[in-house]
């Protein structure tokens, strides 16, 4: 989707739907088929009968047939066991749990891919997206080449190359030594996880503290810059504030340094964080796919904004760094928020391709729900309105965000 | 290119110095740049070239004809093209989807010709079109023997799923749209209802619908083929984003049009029909078919359930334990079919709106 | 714009076509199948000695014959009979809409299909259970040897819930890795995924064979650790084809127990056995009874032969991968199969 039909699609009622609301109204009513407002009214009552008619058709079809062939209907199935178990959980789950948390299990798991995928489609599609308005020919040809390569090929092919690829790695005990703390082999990437022994908890507080004084820290600088006229580039004390408070932190706390590191054992590893196959083939599709969308949408930001900006700013002698971050993204944001927020919503619900790869999103158990309860009706319903759900809440903090980046008359 | 600015001095030379100067070497950190790029890419293309042309076998000599190849096994899709074109259509009778490609081929080029664009000509080619296609996949006729449409597969039946939802899905979407900008605020509500329920779920949702749920709902005694079912679904899928594009056009028809139209003494229809879509339509053509191809990509999904398109016939190449090692050879085949479609449709497009705009303002 | 509408009319036209007549209540269904000419099976994709198309798309294999045996009896043939490949995702679904008219597709007969899935099952045609499949270098000789192993399995089978019995009931764990297409799933196996494959036992000396490149690294793990009595199914509503599906296997049991096979057929019509005589349909009404011919289990038995004959022709000795009867023989050896009397 172009962005030029996104904000089209995004203004609300032109003056002309008003217009023509307006005219739908004549002066004087009279009860004829040349009156607009009454042919209006026949239509409406028209369609709400063929409404009503087609609904009722339906509903009657489907109970018929339910009871004619004795097929189980509601919801109550979620409340029975599932017997059935599921590779990877972010919460405890086991067989002896209920559907209702093994649906809920795959919804964390959608949450969970698309969220890595959502971070780092952004960063390489904002990578590519900028490369490809350069001037230099080299960088614009080679961006240009892996947006075009990679979006016009389905994802469902993306998904299952990488699938592929990492099935055919070695098995873990050849597995490819990552520095020797890590492994990745066809059993996923294991990688070593950071622990402060008994101080970890202490860092996490310091952690979130720092986070809320970085974008103090941000503030202070750009006010500092608004008065004394010295700009200070507000990201440098922001990042300093949350390397170093956390920092601090473990240095008191007797700087204890305690990784789990992954040793190979039995059929696998233990230790570590072991991201699996089906998790990594995924993000990665996902992320390339939609990289190539977010990078064409970052290109037509970048080149909305009008060329006397880059060329006052370089009159100005600012560095071509900084007129990319200070002059550039900031205007072409506005014109970039609001067709990558359909980006993100369209990662979020290709993630079900899981379900060809198996990795255990929303729709993989679903299907496996569906299947042992026969009841295709309810389970479709459910999975519909969670990514409804998923994607009205995407629309809300896009729009949120899209409200601030948004121009503000000063 | 926009941040680019054009030579003011005209003249091959010029213009070549030019575009070394602006392009290539604008700083001493490009020139860097581009070096070191360069030394990154290069080797990975030489390689990738080895791969794919230099140490590639093509022709199939048997199983064995990649065992000392060093680079891609193109061997394999030659070995299996017919069951990556035709899918597990009857062997004996696949000249019938080769002829129905032809015909369907020739259909589209004659559609995209600009010289042929008028109502009288295509909507009689495409209705004779779609029945002879039709009778020649499903047959019946004649001396044809009937072949279901669950033996249909491969190309063909990717062919014919990405044109069902197109010349289905496009005229539902032109009437969301208007309904969308109706002032009828009971069709205006169902519009925005369907488009964006259907809009907030994953395509698989609506295939299991069309395929698990869509029967309950026939009265007891009817079955509609689940080929058609399927298509329907993609179609409509597709038409709730494509009414959405068709409305920003709408949306940008100047409304005078609007008031010319009806000062005119147009009805409704003829206003739509002949002065405000034809106008909408030109302003959307980029977004539409980005949608367009959207589609396309978006027939592989049928995969899940089960229907045999041409993804589907790649990965069953996979099934042959002979064959089993060459996934990326199939993988890129598959997706350099898909990449031929979707280039070639998007460079038409452009052609197409270079064209179009000629004569307009904007 | 007249343009327009005649091609919407046109299209909706060749819309209508599609929509065919299905089955519903009280006999429709063989109604329906006589005037199709041929019975509608849904049947696995491709499993070893079960059921597979050849490179020509001709079926073959031991629930395929168990379909032709239900072409035969109606149709006094066993080629009027189309094969529907269905994944167990989707096999469900295609009976209940009657997709298919009936369902021989390594389905395991239990409470919650036969109730809440709506559909009915024939008596169990091959007894079968849980097993596992590993690499042999990975030394697993028992179930205790796979605690914490990654185990793929097929969605939505009873599989995936006899596995996590099993383990739960030893106390081991294991991460399931869950794969619906059948090829993807073998070769996730076969690229090393998982360390085991679990699947009905009985299935996976054909995945052996044919999806791993090297059979002999593989090794079925001793031992069947679940019931899986495979079974036809048909959907609720129409007991007359339910009967029809019922009593062909039960003749196909009964036909092997009075040595009445595909090879000797003929010559039995003139046995003095007045029990086969009726079988065959020499005497006695009982095909009518059915909604059938008289001699329908006769055309059964011609076309492919009794249950003994259709076993040995896909799992029997001179199969390229033999599996010994076990559960699958006749009661009177010592087996499961009891044909009811035909009587």
């Amino acid at each position: 989707m172009t962005s030029i039909d996104r904000s089209l699609a995004a203004s609300g009622p032109t003056r002309a739907d008003i217009r023509a609301r307006q005219a739908a109204k004549p002066p004087r009513r009279r009860l004829s088929w040349g009156d607009p407002f009454t042919r209006g009214l026949i239509y409406q009552a028209g369609l709400a009968i063929l409404l009503a008619l087609g609904i009722h058709a339906l509903y009657s079809n489907v109970s018929e047939n339910l009871q004619r062939q004795n097929i189980a209907t509601g919801f109550s199935f979620l409340e029975q066991l599932a017997r059935f178990n599921i590779g990877e959980s972010p919460i405890p789950y086991s067989a002896s749990d209920t559907y209702g948390r093994a649906l809920l299990v795959g919804v964390l798991n959608t949450l969970r891919v698309a969220a890595v995928a959502i971070v780092f489609a952004t960063v390489l599609g904002v990578a590519a997206g900028v490369a490809r308005a350069s001037r230099n020919v080299v960088i614009s040809t080679l961006a240009g080449t892996y947006v075009e390569l990679a979006r016009n090929v389905p994802i469902i092919l993306h998904v299952l190359l990488w699938s592929s690829i990492i099935r055919n790695l070695p098995p873990p005990r050849q597995a490819h030594d990552l520095l020797g703390i890590g492994f990745i082999s066809n059993r996923g990437l294991t990688v070593p996880l950071p622990g402060f022994g008994t101080s970890g908890g202490t860092i996490m507080i310091a952690l979130g503290v720092a986070v809320l004084s970085a974008f103090a820290a941000a503030r202070l600088a750009r006010r500092y810059g608004e008065r004394t006229g010295r700009y200070v580039e507000p990201i440098v004390p922001a990042l300093a504030v949350l390397v170093a408070l956390p920092l601090l932190t473990w240095l008191v706390t007797g700087a204890q340094f305690t990784p789990d590191i992954p040793q190979r054992r039995g059929f696998g590893f233990t230790g570590g964080l072991t991201l699996s196959p089906e998790f990594f083939a995924l993000a990665i599709g996902l992320t390339i796919y939609t990289g190539a969308f977010i990078a064409e949408i970052v290109r037509g930001g970048i080149q909305a904004v009008p060329k006397g900006q880059v060329e006052a700013a370089r009159a100005l002698g600012l560095h071509p760094f900084s007129i990319m971050t200070r002059i550039v993204l900031p205007q072409a944001l506005r014109v970039i928020v609001p067709p990558l927020s359909s980006q993100f919503l369209s990662l979020t619900k290709n993630s079900s391709l899981g379900v060809i790869i198996g990795y255990p999103e929303l729709v993989n158990i679903g299907n496996t729900v569906m299947n042992q309860t026969g009841q295709a009706m309810e389970m479709v319903t459910i999975m519909m309105l969670i990514y409804f759900t998923l994607s009205l809440i995407t629309s809300l903090l896009m729009n949120f965000y899209n409200s601030r980046v948004a121009l503000k008359g000063r | 290119m926009a941040n680019t600015l054009q030579p003011l001095v005209s003249g091959r030379r010029n213009a070549l110095d030019w575009w070394l100067r602006e392009r290539v070497w604008p700083s001493p950190f490009h020139i860097l740049l581009s070096f070191a790029t360069l030394a990154l890419v290069v080797p990975i293309c030489v390689k990738i070239a080895n791969w794919a042309i230099f140490d590639a076998v093509f022709v199939s000599t048997g199983p064995e004809s990649c065992r000392d190849a060093v680079g891609a096994c193109w061997a394999v899709i030659a070995e299996k093209h017919r069951v990556i074109l035709f899918g597990l259509y009857p062997f004996d009778e696949q000249w019938r989807p080769t002829l129905a490609v032809a015909i369907y081929l020739i259909t589209v080029i004659v559609t995209l010709t600009p010289r042929f664009w008028s109502l009288r000509l295509l909507v009689p080619l495409w209705t004779i079109a779609v029945f002879v296609i039709g009778a020649l996949m499903y047959g019946g006729i004649g001396p044809l023997r009937i072949v279901p449409t669950t033996e249909w597969g491969g190309l063909a039946l990717t062919m014919i799923m990405f044109s069902g939802t197109v010349i289905l899905g496009f005229p539902i979407a032109v009437l969301l749209a208007l309904g969308r900008r109706s002032h009828l605020a009971l069709l205006r509500s169902v519009s925005v209802v369907l488009i964006e329920t259907l809009r907030g779920v994953p395509l698989i949702t609506i295939l299991f619908v069309a395929v698990n749920v869509f029967p309950l709902f026939l009265p007891a005694g009817t079955n509609v083929d689940k080929l058609l079912r399927v298509t329907i679904g993609i179609a409509i899928f597709f038409a709730c984003y494509q009414a959405e594009t068709i409305r920003g056009g709408l949306q940008a028809v100047p409304e005078g049009q609007y008031e010319a139209a009806k000062a005119l003494g147009l009805r409704y229809w003829q206003m739509t029909g002949r002065i405000i879509l034809p106008q909408a339509l030109r302003i959307a053509f980029p977004a539409i078919m980005n949608h367009v191809i959207a589609a396309m990509k978006n027939t592989s999904f049928v995969m899940i359930i089960g229907l045999f398109d041409i993804l589907t016939a790649t990965t069953a190449v996979m099934q042959d334990p002979v064959w089993r090692k060459y996934y990326v050879e199939a993988y890129t085949f598959a997706g350099f079919v898909y990449f031929a479609f979707g280039f070639a449709l998007s460079i038409y497009a452009r052609l197409m709106e270079r064209r179009m705009n000629k004569g307009y303002v904007s | 714009m007249r343009f327009a509408f005649g091609f919407a009319g046109a299209i909706a036209a060749l819309l209508c076509t599609a929509i065919l007549p299905a089955e519903a209540g009280q006999g429709d269904t063989l109604k329906a199948i006589r005037e199709r000419g041929e019975v509608l099976c849904g049947a696995h994709p491709g499993r070893y000695g079960f059921a597979a198309p050849d490179d020509k798309g001709r079926w073959s294999g031991f629930e395929v014959d168990l379909c032709r045996a239900l072409g035969a009896a109606i149709f006094g043939s066993g080629e009027k009979v189309r094969f529907v490949a269905l994944s167990s995702q989707q096999r469900f679904p295609a009976i209940q809409a009657g997709e298919v008219d009936v369902l021989a597709r390594n389905t395991t007969a239990t409470l919650t299909r036969d109730t809440a899935l709506g559909l009915n099952f024939s008596p169990p045609v091959f007894y079968t259970g849980l097993g596992f499949m590993v690499r042999k270098d990975a030394g697993v000789k028992t179930v205790e040897d796979l605690n914490g192993a990654t185990i793929c399995m097929a969605p939505g089978s009873t599989t995936e819930q006899a596995v996590a019995r099993l383990f739960t009931q030893h106390g081991l764990k294991y991460t399931p890795i869950v794969i619906e297409n059948n090829k993807e799933l073998a070769s996730a196996y076969v690229a090393g995924r998982c360390d085991a494959l679990a699947k009905d036992r009985d299935a996976l000396p054909g995945v052996r064979m044919y999806d791993a490149p090297q059979p002999e690294e593989h090794v079925i793990l001793e031992g069947t650790f679940s019931k899986e009595p495979l079974a036809l199914a048909v959907r609720h509503g129409d007991d007359q084809w339910y009967d029809i599906v019922k009593w062909v296997m039960y003749g196909l049991m009964e036909a092997e127990e009075n040595k009445v096979s595909q090879a000797n057929v003929d010559e039995m019509t003139k046995s003095k056995d007045p029990y086969v005589q009726d079988l065959l349909g020499v005497t006695g009404d009982y095909g009518p009874k059915l909604g059938l011919d008289k001699k329908w289990l006769y055309w059964v038995v011609k076309s492919v032969g009794n249950y003994g004959d259709i076993y040995e022709r896909h799992f029997g000795d001179k199969t390229k991968l033999p599996l010994p009867r076990g559960h699958n023989k006749l009661w009177t050896e010592g087996g499961l199969l009891y044909g009811l009397p035909v009587k």
